[in-house]
């Protein structure tokens, strides 16, 4: 049964048990749309507002991803930098920390007050989820084998030599398992920006169609957007997943 | 054998915390001469082979070079593992060497296919480590150390996790490339047949703080037989390497 091949039907079968409770449910308590639509309900309310939805889910796509790239990039060169010395490391180490800590919602509307738009949503999207990468990355730089160290250092190999052939490709399979987290994480600092931020106009991202439809009591159309941002994080997540069995299966690594 | 490569003289290591690895050694090694460190774990013999490496520092002592030090190249090290890099083919894993000295890959290529087909793996060349039996990767570990021709080997037990059969093949197989490419060994190992059976000189040492105890000649024909492992002649002088060891565990 755990075959590849049948492994999802387990999983299904519950899930359409799930959905089939709760739309019982609904209706035998006869509870209003306002309080809890039914799965059919929201079904229905996707498919009218799909347009509508996934020209917001396109807006916080963009601003999930910039701030993802941004920081699988700023990750990844600050761990590099910090492995140079001991010293750097001691110096930077506590911003990036200080940055991890603090609660994003608290700061984002400073940050919103300085920058304008999408800038303001990437740049607290991207505090949220770079940490990982860095973290990550840093202790895969430092997990290569000592006697390899010793190989290079006996063939007299320069540092970044040592940085570039050896650092590099160990601190690989770190990085992919710190980007899967910052995926999530970006995700959910657009969310966020976006909660804080709360722009109108056409332009707006998913969060706001929640925080909009939440004030209509439009909670039909709220859970639909809800199922559209949960959809949207589980992609991201298999997606990088998937990348990531690819490249490490390239250099004969295994995935994390 | 020529004048001596190499001579540690009074070689000691102590580390921060005070413990002693090492204490007094001293021996010297002859070109295209093949000794074996035998002692029990933890006696420094590892220590003194990075000494001579240069990868660590002695806290006294020194080792004497008449020649000059190494230079990159000079000196290949085998360590217990094969330490490759998993993610790079085994031909990639020879070529490290020649890669960190700015070699190209095409005038490297001759030296390279050279030191694999004399560890005997023309046919694997492209293959990664993962796909490698523990023996295959050893030998990859061989090929890269031997790749660069370098005048003096350093093995730090580099077959001992491996199983007796494959030992033994890699043991010879280590001796006609040595009668080949007329490299220095020194060889450190915990196992008394091993070391007989590979080195012109076997040296006991005590155990932490480690000493040469005993500087014993294996007197063997060369080259060896593998059947020599079960004649009278060999069991003797593992006899005599075995109480050297025992007395200076006593010692």
């Amino acid at each position: 049964m755990t075959d590849s091949r049948t492994g999802w039907i387990p999983p299904t079968v519950i899930f359409a048990g799930i959905l089939a409770g709760w739309e019982m449910l609904v209706r035998i308590f006869e509870v209003p749309p306002y309080v809890l639509p039914g799965p059919l309900l929201i079904g229905e309310t996707f498919g009218k507002d799909s347009a509508l939805l996934f020209s917001s889910l396109a807006v916080t796509l963009r601003i999930t991803l910039t701030a993802l790239f941004f920081a699988a990039l700023g990750g990844a060169l600050l761990a590099f930098v910090m492995s140079w010395s001991r010293w750097l490391e001691r110096s930077l180490m506590p911003y990036a920390i200080v940055a991890q800590v603090t609660p994003i919602v608290a700061v984002a509307p400073l940050i919103i007050l300085w920058l304008d738009g999408d800038a303001a949503l990437v740049l607290c999207a991207w505090i949220v989820a770079f940490f990982p990468v860095l973290a990550n990355t840093m202790a895969g730089l430092k997990s290569a084998d000592p006697n390899l160290n010793a190989l290079f250092r006996l063939y007299g190999a320069k540092r970044w030599q040592v940085q570039a052939w050896l650092e590099a490709p160990c601190a690989l399979p770190y990085f992919l398992a710190g980007l899967k987290i910052s995926g999530g994480l970006s995700l959910i600092g657009a969310v966020v920006a976006e909660f804080v931020a709360g722009t109108g106009g056409a332009a707006t991202g998913l969060a706001y169609r929640i925080l909009e439809a939440g004030y209509r009591l439009q909670i039909p159309r709220l859970f639909a957007a809800l199922v559209l941002l949960s959809a949207a994080g589980i992609a991201i997540h298999a997606v990088i997943g998937w990348a990531s069995r690819r490249l490490m299966a390239r250099f004969g690594m295994e995935a994390p | 054998m020529t004048g001596p490569l190499f001579r540690a003289v009074a070689v000691g290591r102590a580390f921060p915390d005070g413990t002693r690895a090492l204490q007094d050694t001293s021996f010297g090694m002859a070109d295209g001469e093949i000794v074996s460190l035998l002692g029990p774990s933890g006696c420094g013999k590892s220590t003194l082979l990075r000494i001579v490496a240069g990868l660590d520092d002695a806290t006294e002592g020194r080792i004497d070079w008449p020649d000059g030090g190494p230079g990159s190249g000079d000196t290949g090290f085998v360590f217990q593992d094969p330490t490759l890099m998993p993610w790079a083919s085994a031909r990639e894993n020879v070529y490290l060497p020649f890669r960190i000295r700015g070699v190209s890959r095409d005038d490297a290529r001759i030296a390279i296919d050279d030191a694999l087909s004399l560890v005997g793996l023309d046919d694997f060349a492209d293959h990664l480590p993962g796909r490698l039996s523990g023996g295959m990767r050893m030998r990859v570990s061989v090929a890269r150390a031997l790749a660069t021709r370098p005048k003096l080997l350093l093995m730090d037990e580099p077959f001992a996790a491996l199983d007796e059969i494959t030992r033994h093949r890699l043991n010879d197989d280590l001796l006609r490339i040595q009668s080949e490419r007329r490299c220095t060994i020194l060889f450190v190992t915990h196992s008394v047949s091993e070391s007989v059976y590979l080195s012109h000189r076997v040296c006991v040492m005590t155990e932490r703080p480690g000493r040469i105890a005993a500087d014993i000649p294996t007197g063997l024909p060369w080259p060896r037989q593998p059947d020599m492992r079960t004649s009278a002649e060999f069991a003797a002088i593992c006899r005599r390497v075995s109480a050297a060891l025992t007395g200076a565990a006593a010692a």
